[in-house]
């Protein structure tokens, strides 16, 4: 008998600098095939890993951004935004890359992932979960 | 003997910048890279602090700004970008280099 739990991922760095927001990605990638109930948060420095136009043509490393978009194919549909975090860098939702995903109950109608929150909502989500892990 | 600084942390995680600021006299310059470019970009808490130092040169590493999606219409009046050779210019322009790591 196999129990749905739920996973939280906490990303509280930004990309590039260190590994964590792309090893954040890969453990989220591998989770994901063990069909539980998947959210990620974008909180602190978390928030620059989906800012859009990233080019890291420059940098000789790779561009992982584009991956993110590629999390609804993987059942992971829910991406939380700390809206003070953004506030903080001075960035707006529209800053982010628009990150969707496809609902099969609603005839594959295309739906956001990104949900933008408080950071008491998100205190409240981070108590509701089975598992937290934290990048 | 004039210095140049450079920091390359984000100033939201670590106090790198904000010590680096500090300590930082008139005459010497701060070049932000990696994490560092962050700083160098408007309407955040810490933007007061960076557009606020006197007589310091401001110079933030192009490539690293667009890695992350930061467009020069987002800096801070007066920050000059650079590319990596204008980072070894500036190395060779100052008598010593502080990294703030």
């Amino acid at each position: 008998m196999s129990v749905t739990k739920k996973f939280m991922y906490l990303n509280r760095r930004p990309p590039y600098g260190t590994i964590y927001a792309w090893e954040s990605l890969e453990v989220v990638l591998i989770g994901a095939a063990f069909e539980q109930d998947v959210s990620l948060a974008f909180l602190d420095d978390g928030v620059y890993q989906i800012i859009k136009g990233q080019d890291t043509s420059g940098i000789d490393m790779k561009n992982f951004s584009p991956t993110y978009s590629a999390l609804g194919d993987y059942e992971v549909t829910k991406l939380y935004v700390e809206r003070e975090s953004l506030e903080e860098r001075g960035l707006t939702v529209d800053d982010l890359m628009p990150l969707t995903w496809e609902d099969e109950a609603e005839d594959w109608a295309e739906k956001d992932s990104i949900q933008l929150i408080s950071r008491a909502e998100l205190a409240k989500l981070m108590d509701e979960q089975d598992v937290l892990f934290s990048f | 003997m004039s210095i140049l600084h450079t920091v390359n942390k984000s100033p939201f995680e670590k106090s790198s910048l904000q010590s680096c600021i500090a300590h930082a006299s008139e005459g010497s310059a701060l070049l932000l890279y990696e994490d560092g470019v962050y700083a160098a970009t408007k309407g955040t808490s810490v933007s007061d602090l960076v557009a606020g130092v006197a007589g310091v040169k401001l110079y933030v590493l192009g490539p690293d700004l667009k890695a992350r999606g930061m467009q020069e219409e987002r800096l801070i009046d007066g920050v000059t970008v650079v590319d990596y050779t204008g980072f070894v210019d500036l190395a060779a322009e100052y008598d010593k280099v502080v990294a703030w790591v």
